[in-house]
């Protein structure tokens, strides 16, 4: 098969497309998250995600129909990482493995009860962007546009609390807002994100692509943008290797990250040694 | 009183560990320079923190311009430059023009973009604080002087009536820490810039403040240094020698 024809495929193209979107968003969230020290939320939500899912298989809810039950239980979970944070004076890493240890027990629990794991249950553990549906696409890209709009709209409050929380509020910025803002876009995302590369490697694609981009950028908005380019290349590049290859699509998307943040790395390291000591 | 721009009550704050500030009463008019100081734990950063309505007050009122401190919200009349220990990330991938560009957001209702002639604005607080060359670099690479001159920056760059200086100079040397007070005097003498300045160091206060605020979780004395080297309550305090030496710098 060649590369036209396996482009004329749908589920390739849909694929593509839903990586792209669903990429470019974990990238630029991933930027905001590692400097604040959150980056495993991904890993919390996932697991929370796996959790929802579980419920959702448990009451028939298959494919696009689960994110009824995934959507706002992640989108609570997100808020309730905060509040914990909050109010049981809490770290956030703390507070991320409460909410994960909730998760995925919950979800262990509903999968035992409901006959062991199945097929589909796992589909969420690794991912398999190839399975994406139809609908699962107009979702995403309904869901991309919120994302993107909000982003936009709240850049300049999100890097004014990613450089200074007290800062920020001394600025006037409701930083509680931004931070609940901040985890929300955070669970859309993840929810999207768990066919892409599914629940055991979402945090590589919220990590990577922000962790290369902070070794080249000469700027936040330069930050922002060479992690979304790391994150679309890889989707690709990844979809292409695995039809090549014929490895699994999401873990070879998760190992051209770690290979595109080695580059970076060493690319940082031959412009500038002394930025290592 | 119109051009009273801070005011406390009888303010106290207080931690789990118990208080930390009681009984302050204090007035800040329009153009002071106060310098707070106080030993180590006296709450002199309590204070501001109160003040900015960062710390909760247990007991007392303050207020900023006239407004309750926990409902102000004219933040575009204050600069603060917090200790700068807690401030830096060395990896955060930001040039200082667009951490300067944040101190414009109190000046912005949502969505709060930047515009063309806020970046000049920028440029030229920059330039004004010798620091324009720089506007392009990383913060990360900047020396500790220029990365207190860039917040210094930030602070100023929504041209405040209050600053509000937190130890602003603890980790630079000598010579870099003198020119830095001798930039916040020229604003506060040029722009007429209330100040508020946090620190140890009691010959820095005399040589360039107006009013010294003397802590100890109760206040032990607030008025011109002048006073403060004249005061036998100070000198029974410090003792007398302590006191000469402090006032001699002055």
């Amino acid at each position: 098969m060649n590369v036209l024809e396996f482009l004329s495929y749908g589920f390739v193209q849909r694929a593509l497309l839903a990586g792209t979107l669903i990429a470019t968003l974990c990238s630029v969230l991933g930027v905001f998250l590692v400097l604040r020290r959150m980056s495993l939320i991904g890993d919390g939500l996932a697991h929370v995600t796996f959790g929802s899912t579980a419920i959702a298989l448990a009451l028939k809810l298959y494919s696009a129909s689960s994110l009824l039950v995934s959507l706002p239980v992640v989108l609570l979970s997100s808020l309730g990482i905060l509040k914990l944070t909050e109010k049981a004076r809490l770290s956030g890493d703390a507070a991320i493995g409460i909410v994960s240890a909730m998760g995925i027990s919950a979800g262990i629990i509903l999968a035992s009860v409901g006959g062991g794991y199945n097929v589909d249950l796992l589909s969420y553990l690794f991912g398999n962007i190839l399975s994406i549906t139809r609908e699962e696409v107009v979702i995403a890209a309904g869901l991309f546009c919120v994302v993107m709009v909000l982003l936009t709209l709240f850049y300049n409050e999100l890097l004014a609390i990613t450089f200074n929380e007290e800062l920020a509020k001394v600025s006037g910025i409701r930083t509680n807002l931004i931070n609940a803002v901040l985890v929300l876009l955070t669970a859309l995302s993840v929810v999207l994100a768990m066919k892409l590369v599914g629940i055991m490697l979402i945090s590589s694609l919220l990590i990577l692509p922000a962790a290369s981009a902070l070794q080249l950028a000469r700027s936040f908005r330069a930050c922002v943008i060479l992690a979304a380019i790391q994150g679309c290349c890889s989707v690709v590049a990844g979809i292409f290797v695995s039809f090549a290859t014929n490895l699994p699509a999401s873990a070879t998307v998760v190992l051209l990250n770690l290979m595109l943040f080695g580059c970076a790395f060493m690319l940082r390291y031959v412009r500038n040694p002394k930025s290592n000591n | 009183m119109p051009d009273e721009v801070v005011r406390t009550e009888s303010l106290g704050c207080s931690y789990r560990v118990g208080p930390v500030l009681e009984d302050i009463s204090i007035s800040v008019a329009a153009g002071d320079y106060v310098g707070i100081a106080g030993p180590n734990g006296s709450g002199k950063s309590t204070l501001v923190r109160a003040l900015l309505g960062l710390n909760i007050i247990s007991s007392g009122a303050s207020t900023l311009f006239g407004i309750p401190s926990e409902r102000f919200n004219e933040w575009s009349r204050v600069g603060y430059l917090p200790q700068h220990v807690n401030l830096f990330n060395p990896v955060f991938p930001a040039t200082v023009a667009e951490t300067v560009g944040l101190g414009l957001l109190s000046l912005k209702r949502f969505p709060r973009r930047l515009t063309r002639q806020d970046r000049r604005k920028v440029d030229a607080v920059l330039e004004e604080l010798g620091i324009y060359g720089l506007a392009g670099k990383l913060i990360g690479e900047l020396s500790g002087g220029q990365q207190q001159r860039m917040l210094l920056a930030r602070a100023l760059v929504n041209d405040p009536e209050l600053l509000i200086l937190d130890e602003p100079t603890a980790a630079l040397d000598p010579e870099t820490r003198e020119r830095f007070y001798r930039l916040v005097s020229d604003i506060n003498r040029n722009r007429g810039v209330t100040v508020l300045l946090v620190t140890h160091d009691m010959g820095t206060i005399g040589l360039h403040a107006s009013r010294l605020l003397y802590l100890d979780k109760r206040l032990l004395f607030y008025g011109s240094f002048d006073e403060f080297c004249h005061s036998s309550e100070m000198a029974a305090l410090f003792g007398e020698h302590s006191q000469h030496l402090m006032c001699h710098r002055h």
